[in-house]
């Protein structure tokens, strides 16, 4: 913990906030020097968010003190934060979609002439103002439904600068943007603190951490644990301090070993809600004992490829075949019978009946199959016996949960449940949507060695994936959609990021 | 959580702190209108417990509500909310009394085949609110409610047809006594059975000052079947899992679609057979032209919701509502307070009830208040 003094621009010291017996912060203290970008690094439940709600008035804190550049505060709601200069970009982007992107960054704090109208003019000239001196470039004539996620995120860090942000928090600023946006949200970052402003970042991911920041602390259950130098340190290093014991960050595996074609989709066309075609004449094939990694931006027909191959959708044109024989177009019960399990992109809406126990959702497909009922009357026991065998298999904590309700369960947990259900389904394709989404390191070292493990038992499986690191990592096979299509397919090992990363934004590869 | 707070979050227990909730707020009311409290409340209660006879009348008077909250509780539990039961029980009513009128069989055929005839009746009244909703994705809280209108008019219609309209009435002529599901009510009533009677005189309360008939052990029976259904069979795993979340039971391969049709047919099957239960079971034994709801299907609804759509909660919260009504007589003619205001105190607890989530809350907002200045 470091004195008060008036070089930091914020400091928080013994935070801690309670849930009823739950603490979800306890004694926790952060440090943030001006011009410096400070990462606050944890694994998911470990207490970050909370933090920086406190820090940012939507939480009050049980017992602790706030400082902003030395000054005590007492920061009872946003409003009180933002007139202390601090800044919020939540991961969700808080804008009016049929508003200008002016409109937006005035909403709720607008520059208004005499008698309450508003001056759309002045407003205008600041924001330009603000764009100009960090390089944000964005349109302020524009719609925000018609921009790019990258450039939403940076009206959202316009409209912290406009109402007079000296320290911005940026919660998982990266996990919606390619590696080409990464790289100008690196930048305008830099800007930023070479102004003298401070910024923290909230985030899982350690490559980032090493590429922006200067300073790194380290929550773990609500705890402090260390601030470092980052440059100091090594990525294993912080993943060792984050978890508190050492992962594996690199995929470990033997090289695969194709057989023949399982899963094909010939010319795929289907539809989305507004009859437009979001995934054109899409072809990939996926053998026997490889896995084919998707890689794409959210938005490219990933959704309705999913839904499409589950018969959640129908299929406008195309086939999908499933050892030769066509599932396109029939019913999800077909599909599953078909040998293909899904693990689902969302899982509290697709994936899991929340309300159910553990033990229920264990049989989600198979309820009506021998031993899990009888006669049409489910055998409690039997499912109970299958979800113990599960719950172990797969280190599902806390152990007992199978009569518990799985919307108890944290998240990596459910994660775990769907995946032990899928894989004892023993389907010959797999697919899994996004299957690390949310989940801390440990969890997401448990999917993917999860994934190459049925892959070496001569499984057929196909990621889907917005995470890039993740597809390149874990594939044998890379194929890269956008705009609905496969723009090209690499063997793992053959092409950089950045090509792909260029690929995904629609650019062609290799000119 | 402490003890307290978990003994407080128990459904039962939440529900009776609601119940004495709504008798404390009732009492409050009762005094504003003028009347004296506790007196009206007794006489409340005296209406009820004072004599096995009112205790007979209040299980003869809940045992449609009963039924018809164990209806709306098994669409409640599937995701669906059938406000339709009020139409599938006046439909039920008026299949029950055309057999009934119709058929004269041996009485072991008879009230099989008239039960039956009410039960078809709704359920195909209540199934066709699931097609719609099913195949069209219309609402069924709206198709319901269009249909209880056209249930009343069509109620009314067969009631009016010649072949049924008992001359200078307003009703239909009864069902054919083969059909009566009344106990003994052929025996009570001659000299050798009234006489056998009077030698008790609980006996003679239940059986013969009152219409008692079998319609509660039905109800009883049918509660613990469709929780037998609802919670241990495959059927009932499905329809509960598109109840919760029909996006991920659609995605595990469930047909939601069919699974809406068969729970609105269940559903409404149930608010039939209550109805012909009412129709074999009660004097008058016919219909007569409504000229609007009697608010069965509606009240039927609120049991459900007092017994948070527990199919066996169904008959004390039944049991309760009943008795609410039936002991309100009692408390019109002891203090003279207006019907109207029994339907208050009625109404109060079914808003305490639907309030209980918030008890727990309140609780433990209080008990935190008071760690507070102990520091």
């Amino acid at each position: 913990m470091a004195n008060v003094s008036s070089e930091y621009a914020v400091q928080m010291h013994g935070i801690t906030k309670r849930f009823g017996s739950f603490y979800a912060l306890e004694n926790m203290d952060l440090d943030v020097k001006r011009g410096t970008i400070h990462s606050l690094l944890g694994e998911n439940g470990a207490g970050k968010s909370t933090l920086m709600n406190v820090l940012y008035g939507l939480y009050q804190a049980d017992e602790g003190e706030i400082f902003v550049n030395g000054k005590k505060v007492d920061i009872k709601n946003p409003n009180v934060a933002i007139a202390n200069g601090i800044g919020m970009v939540h991961q969700h982007f808080m804008l009016v979609d049929d508003f200008t992107v002016t409109q937006n960054i005035i909403l709720g704090n607008e520059t208004t002439s005499g008698l309450g109208v508003v001056d759309m003019k002045k407003a205008r000239q600041q924001i330009l103002e603000i764009v100009e001196k960090y390089g944000l470039e964005v349109d302020p004539d524009a719609r925000v439904s018609d921009i790019s996620v990258g450039m939403q995120q940076r009206v959202e860090i316009l409209k912290t600068l406009y109402r007079g942000a000296e320290l911005l928090i940026l919660d998982e600023p990266t996990a919606v943007l390619t590696p080409q946006e990464i790289e100008e949200l690196l930048t305008i970052m830099r800007n930023l603190i070479n102004d003298g402003k401070a910024i923290i970042i909230i985030t899982h991911k350690l490559k980032e951490i090493k590429a922006s920041s200067d300073t790194c602390t380290i929550i773990r259950r609500g705890k402090y644990i260390d601030t470092i130098g980052v440059e100091h340190v090594t990525e294993n290093e912080l993943a060792t301090l984050m978890v508190g014991h050492e992962v594996k960050l690199v995929v470990d595996k033997e090289p695969a070993k194709p057989g023949e074609v399982v899963f094909e989709i010939k010319n795929l066309i289907v539809k989305d809600d507004r009859k437009l075609d979001v995934v054109k004449d899409f072809n990939l094939q996926v053998r026997k004992g490889e896995i084919v990694g998707i890689a794409g931006i959210d938005g490219n027909g990933q959704k309705e490829l999913m839904e499409a191959i589950n018969c959640l959708r129908p299929a406008a044109g195309g086939e999908i075949l499933v050892n030769g024989k066509p599932i396109a177009n029939t019913t999800p019960r077909k599909v599953i019978d078909n040998g293909v399990s899904t693990i689902p992109e969302d899982r509290h809406k697709r994936g899991l009946v929340l309300d159910y126990t553990v033990n229920e959702n264990a049989v989600l497909e198979r309820y009506r199959e021998a031993p899990f009922s009888k006669n049409g009357i489910l055998n409690r026991k039997e499912i109970e016996n299958f979800t113990k065998e599960l719950i172990e298999e797969f280190d599902v904590r806390p152990d007992d949960c199978g009569p518990k309700r799985a919307a108890g369960l944290s998240g990596g947990n459910q994660q775990k449940v769907i995946i032990g259900r899928e894989i004892a389904m023993d389907p010959d394709v797999l697919i899994a949507v996004q299957p690390t989404r949310g989940l801390d390191v440990g969890a997401i070292e448990t999917v993917h060695k999860t994934l190459i493990r049925e892959r070496d038992k001569g499984k057929a499986v196909l990621l889907i994936s917005f995470e890039l690191d993740e597809v390149m990592d874990v594939s044998d096979t890379i194929a890269v959609i956008y705009d609905g299509h496969i723009q090209d397919v690499f063997k793992q090992g053959t092409v950089d990021e950045s090509t792909i990363g260029l690929l995904m934004a629609g650019g062609k590869g290799n000119e | 959580m402490n003890k307290a707070e978990y003994i407080l979050r128990k459904p039962f227990v939440k529900t009776l702190i609601a119940i004495v909730l709504g008798f404390l707020v009732a009492g409050i009311i009762l005094v504003i209108a003028g009347y004296p409290p506790i007196e009206s409340l007794k006489a409340l209660f005296d209406g009820v417990f004072s004599s096995s006879k009112h205790l007979s009348n209040v299980i003869i008077k809940s045992t449609p509500l009963i039924m018809i909250g164990i209806g709306v509780a098994f669409a409640f539990k599937t995701g669906l909310f059938n406000i339709g039961a009020e139409g599938q029980f006046i439909i039920g009513c008026a299949a029950a009394v055309v057999v009934g009128i119709e058929c004269d069989f041996h009485p072991v055929i008879q009230i099989p085949l008239v039960l039956l005839a009410g039960a078809v009746a709704g359920g195909l009244y209540g199934g066709f609110i699931g097609l719609l909703k099913a195949r069209f994705g219309i609402h069924e809280v709206l198709t319901s409610i269009m249909m209880n209108w056209i249930a009343l008019y069509f109620s009314n219609w067969v009631c009016n047809l010649d072949r049924y309209h008992k001359p200078d009435t307003l009703g239909t002529y009864t069902v054919n006594k083969s059909g009566y599901t009344k106990v003994l009510s052929e025996w009570k009533m001659t000299s050798e059975g009234k006489e056998t009677l009077l030698e008790s005189e609980f006996l003679t309360n239940t059986l013969l000052k009152t219409d008692v008939n079998i319609g509660i052990i039905v109800a009883i029976i049918l509660a613990a079947i469709v929780s037998f259904l609802l919670f241990r069979t495959a059927k009932g795993y499905e329809l509960r899992a598109v109840g919760f979340n029909k996006f991920a039971a659609e995605f595990a391969g469930i047909n939601v679609n069919k699974n809406i049709l068969h729970s609105m047919l269940i559903s409404g099957a149930i608010c039939g057979l209550a109805a012909a239960l009412y129709i074999t079971g009660n004097s008058p034994h016919s219909i007569a032209t409504l000229s609007a709801f009697e608010n069965y299907g509606f009240n039927g609804l609120s049991v459900c919701l007092i017994a948070a759509s527990s199919p066996i909660g169904c008959i004390f919260a039944g049991l309760l509502f009943g008795g609410l009504i039936y002991g309100g007589q009692s408390m019109q003619y002891a203090v003279g307070a207006p019907s109207e205001l029994i339907n208050i105190v009625i109404g109060i607890i079914v808003f305490f009830v639907a309030l209980t989530h918030v008890i727990p809350i309140l609780f433990a907002k209080f008990s935190k208040g008071g760690k507070k200045h102990d520091k």
